[in-house]
Order: C-alpha cells, then sequence, then structure tokens
C-alpha cells in the first residue's frame, strides 16, 4: 500500500514538474520576444541624458515624453499620409476582391479556375520583377511620385489576396441559398446584394485588417514611388529617420514604436480576424 | 445550379476589369522587364537597344551577385530551420491546456503586425555590438564580443553577420510558423493520439510517428510562404543592416534595388529582377499546380 501511494505521489510529482516546466518555457520565450518590445518602450520613454547606448538595458531613471513628442512632430504628417493611402486602398482593393470572390466561388466559368490561379501567382512575385515598367507608366499617366500612384499600385497587386480571401469565404455560403434566390427572380448582381453582401461582414473584416496591415508596412512600393519627403508614408519617414545620425535613439524608438502602433493595437483588439487572414493567406481554405 | 448563358456572361463582364488589371501589370509587366533586362539601358532615358544575354552574364560575373546568392541560400535555410522548429515547438506547448494560452499565443504573433522597418530599426539597435544583446550574454557569463551584423567574418560561404537578420526576421515569423503548426495540431482528431497513449507509445514516439506525418502538407505550406518572403527580402536588410561589410548582408533586392534606381543601370536590374523572379516562381508555381490539382 504504502509503495503504492510514493509511486502515486512520484507520479503526481513528476506530472506538476512537468507543468512547471512547461509554464517556465512559456515564460521563457515570452520574456524572450517581449524583450524587443520593453526596449523600444523603456528607450522612449527616456530623456535625452538617459539614452546613452551604454544604458540600453537600465529601466529610465525618470519618465519622460518629449522623445514621443519630438518623435511625433516629425513623424505625424507621414502618418496622415499612410492613413491617406491606407484607408482608399484597403477598400477599393477589398471591394474588388469581393466581386472576384463572388464570381470565382459561385460562377465558374470555362477557365475560371485557370484564371484564377494565374492571378493568385501576382500575390507571390518579387515586386522587384514589375518595379521599372510600373515606375514608366506611373510617370507616364502623371500618378508617379503621388499617394494617388501608390494608391493605385496597391489596389492593383492586392486584387490577387483579397480574391482568393473573399473566394473561400464565398465557397462556404450555400448553393442552395442562390438557388432559392434565382427562383424568386434575382439575377447576379441582385444575388451579390441582396444575398453574399448582407453575409460577407466576417470575411470583409478579415480582408480589411489583412490589406491595412500590409498596405501600412509596406516598404518597396513607397519608397520606389514616393521621392518626395512631403507625401512619402510612415515606413519610408521613419526608415530616413533612424538612418540619420544626428537623430538620438530614444527618438529613434518612440518613432518606431509610432508607426508600429495602428497596426499593433488592431492586432491586439482583433486578434482572431488577424490570424484567419493570416492562415488564408497560405493555407488553403 | 441553373446560370444562363447571359448571366454568365454578365458574370465574366464583372471580373474583366480585375483580368486585365492583373494581365497587365503583372504579367505584362514582368514581360516588359524581361524586354528591358536585355537591352542597354543606362541613364535616366529609355533604351531598348538589344544586347542579349549581356546583363545576364555581366552579374552572374560579378562578385557582388555571387555573394548575393550565397547569402540568399544560406539566409533562407536558417530562416526556415529556425522558424520551422521554434513554432512548432511553441505549438506543440501551447497546445498542452495551457492556462492563459490567448496571452501566450498574442505575445508570440505581435511581431508579425509589424512591418520589417520597424523590426529592423529596432534589432539593429538591440544587436549594436558594444553595448546590445552582448551585454547581456557577458552577464549570464556566455561569449559576449559578437560583432553581430559588423562581423565581416565568411565560414564555408556564410557571412556570420546574417545572424543577425536571420535572428530578427525569425522573431517576426516564429509566430506565424506556430499559428499554422497549432491550427494542424487542433485539426488532429484526439482519439488518434488517444488510441496511440493507450497502445503505450511513448510521447516522443507519438511526435514522430503520428503528429509530424499528419503535419506534413501545412509544413510544405509554411515552407513555400517563408521560401518566397526570404528570396524577396528586401526591407528588413534596408532598415537593419544595408549591403554590411563587403556585402556581407547583401541580397539581390537591395543589389536590384540600388544598381536601379541609384545607379540608374536599368538594363542590369531588370536582370536581377528576373533572377529573383525565376527563383520564386521554382518554389511557388508548382505549390500552386498541386494545389488546385487537388481540389479538382
Amino acid at each position: 500500500m504504502n509503495s503504492i501511494v510514493r509511486t502515486l505521489k512520484s507520479k503526481l510529482g513528476g506530472a506538476l514538474q512537468k507543468r512547471i516546466a512547461l509554464y517556465l518555457l512559456l515564460v521563457f520565450f515570452a520574456a524572450l520576444f517581449l524583450t524587443p518590445l520593453f526596449i523600444v518602450i523603456s528607450t522612449g520613454l527616456k530623456t535625452f541624458q538617459d539614452a546613452r547606448l551604454a544604458a540600453m538595458w537600465t529601466l529610465p531613471p525618470e519618465i519622460s515624453f518629449e522623445a514621443f513628442s519630438q518623435a511625433f512632430s516629425r513623424l505625424a504628417p507621414h502618418l496622415r499620409n499612410s492613413l491617406v493611402l491606407v484607408i482608399p486602398a484597403t477598400f477599393l482593393s477589398a471591394a474588388l476582391g469581393s466581386l472576384n470572390g463572388y464570381v470565382f466561388s459561385k460562377w465558374r466559368f470555362r477557365g475560371s479556375d485557370t484564371i484564377f490561379a494565374l492571378m493568385l501567382f501576382g500575390m507571390f512575385i518579387p515586386y522587384q520583377s514589375i518595379l521599372i515598367p510600373l515606375v514608366v507608366s506611373l510617370r507616364e499617366i502623371g500618378l508617379y511620385g503621388s499617394l494617388g500612384g501608390l494608391i493605385l499600385t496597391h489596389v492593383v497587386y492586392g486584387i490577387p489576396i483579397t480574391t482568393l480571401m473573399f473566394r473561400n469565404f464565398y465557397a462556404k455560403i450555400p448553393d442552395e441559398l442562390l438557388d432559392a434566390g434565382f427562383m424568386d427572380g434575382l439575377e447576379l448582381l441582385g444575388a451579390y446584394r441582396r444575398i453574399i453582401v448582407p453575409l460577407s461582414a466576417p470575411g470583409l473584416v478579415v480582408v480589411v485588417i489583412w490589406q491595412f496591415t500590409s498596405i501600412w508596412n509596406d516598404f518597396l512600393f513607397a519608397v520606389t514611388i514616393t521621392q518626395r519627403p512631403g507625401v512619402q508614408p510612415i515606413t519610408v519617414a521613419l526608415q530616413n529617420l533612424a538612418g540619420s545620425q544626428v537623430v538620438e535613439w530614444n527618438v529613434q524608438m518612440a518613432g518606431a514604436l509610432l508607426a508600429a502602433l495602428p497596426t499593433l493595437i488592431i492586432y491586439i483588439i482583433l486578434g482572431k480576424y488577424f490570424v484567419r487572414g493570416m492562415l488564408a493567406g497560405s493555407v488553403k481554405g | 445550379m441553373i446560370r444562363s448563358k447571359r448571366e454568365i456572361r454578365k458574370a465574366v463582364l464583372l471580373v474583366a476589369p480585375s483580368i486585365v488589371l492583373v494581365g497587365v501589370f503583372v504579367y505584362g509587366f514582368i514581360l516588359w522587364s524581361l524586354r528591358t533586362s536585355v537591352s542597354a539601358w543606362e541613364g535616366i532615358r529609355p533604351d531598348y537597344t538589344f544586347v542579349g544575354l549581356q546583363n545576364y552574364i555581366n552579374l552572374f560575373r560579378s562578385t557582388r551577385f555571387q555573394i548575393d546568392l550565397w547569402n540568399t541560400a544560406y539566409f533562407t535555410l536558417f530562416f526556415i530551420v529556425l522558424c520551422i522548429s521554434l513554432g512548432f515547438l511553441l505549438a506543440f506547448l501551447i497546445n498542452r491546456n495551457v492556462r492563459g494560452e490567448d496571452i501566450f499565443r498574442t505575445i508570440y504573433l505581435f511581431p508579425m503586425a509589424l512591418s520589417f522597418i520597424v523590426t529592423g530599426v529596432v534589432w539593429r539597435w538591440m544587436l549594436n555590438p558594444t553595448f546590445g544583446v552582448n551585454v547581456i550574454l557577458a552577464n549570464l557569463g556566455l561569449p559576449s564580443d559578437w560583432g553581430w551584423y559588423t562581423d565581416p567574418t565568411r565560414i564555408a560561404g556564410f557571412h556570420v553577420a546574417l545572424t543577425a537578420l536571420i535572428l530578427a526576421a525569425a522573431w517576426q515569423f516564429a509566430g506565424y510558423t506556430m499559428a499554422i503548426f497549432l491550427a494542424g495540431l487542433r485539426g488532429i482528431p484526439s482519439e488518434v493520439v488517444e488510441s496511440a497513449r493507450i497502445d503505450g507509445a511513448s510521447e516522443i514516439y507519438i511526435v514522430r510517428k503520428v503528429i509530424v506525418p499528419m503535419l506534413k502538407p501545412i509544413t510544405l505550406s509554411a515552407v513555400i510562404v517563408l521560401g518566397h518572403i526570404s528570396l524577396k527580402i528586401f526591407d528588413l536588410v534596408m532598415a537593419m543592416t544595408g549591403r554590411g561589410p563587403r556585402f556581407a548582408t547583401d541580397f539581390p533586392g537591395v543589389f536590384m534595388f540600388e544598381t536601379t534606381f541609384t545607379g540608374n543601370r536599368y538594363g542590369e536590374g531588370a536582370a536581377i529582377s528576373i533572377v529573383m523572379l525565376i527563383m520564386v516562381a521554382v518554389v511557388v508555381v508548382p505549390y500552386l499546380y498541386y494545389s488546385f490539382k487537388r481540389e479538382d
């Protein structure tokens, strides 16, 4: 009896130890992942005197917002540029993706699957391979160097991913629902408006979050198309800020946090949808 | 489903604008780049004088491009291995009925919401050789004289400076592989694992013979996604290191950008971009082909 109790105890002890080890590991990795964020916030909150390399890992002796206010005054115009760029580009590409997704899932025509696959290839290409013609063409139509040109670019190259996401989302809407609508005399666009659009909200949220994040975070198109500082979005401005030798580290870190904040807030509030978009972009639904 | 011919024609018209846009901006522009890559275009003004494969020949002869290809190969390899192993480990740990699962998941995944520029700026500061992570390593009694991205050492073609970029990139994407594996693990019917356990299989055996084989398809998608990101890498490099000492952290994407828009050597820049496209296509096209075949 005693021996049974002992083995039981050691087994339970083993399980408990395993459990503790599990949580220790999880916390260790969490600390590892959070270290850069800690550095950003801690350095950003330091005064200019305290933000020396040597004091990198120490907490700010006094909390100061001077770095944030300086970073904000430098970056505010670019945050605004990014918003002016991201909002229309996101909604236009979502609208096109929704129409395409509807047709590619519910109105398959001869060759539609092939066309869809060819379209998808567009989301994997290195954009360098279309960059020179893009610049030349945007110059030709007078959109080079403007946010308008950047919006057009993001709308066009957003088509493949938004189409994919909506197509997979609409594929889950039963065909019978549409058939019933057709019986009632609805046609192509009527069925889209009356049946598909009202059911689109969850898919739309995923697509909007995804597009907002990718366009906000884009650097290659932004740095190529917007040369004038006045129209540059936040990523380009942050890169310039960090590249300049005279800007102190606390301002750079505060700037990095400001640039990250919009997408970070969306991620924290709507993380579930963010993950769904991420998986939809890679695993076929 | 019954669809009238007229309605189907209307449906085609509905997607026609997108098809035309993608046709022109993706396929048309690729052909245009291809044409540029066999042209003599140098300087601001376009010059489409045909020079054959001259740009490609110059490219593959140049030391910088050879280094770029080595860097791409090594970066891709280590970045994928690190993301897959760390992602699997995290998913495996989180999948054991962890309390506060949401919090851990949110923490591991948040770097995915950031731009490569933010990541690069922060990691450049963290890995600066004098006072960065080295200080922590020294406090732990570990080797702490790493040069990180300033290290020009090269071992068997591998630039040690790449380590800095690999760590930053893996920090950003390990959460992504975790999310993929977590979705995969949750998709494995619990009876399968339970019955193996009842049969007396050890935990390691279950992982190796039951779980890993079932995760193979999604591992493949993860590898494709990570692979095509690393073949195109540009933003992170620009923000963190630039081309580095003796091109230690140079990549085709950076080379293309500098050649084209700083050097105004459009013909050669286009050639680099076409090589990049071919590298990505070799990985992605078979994947797209097979996933569509499976769907039919």
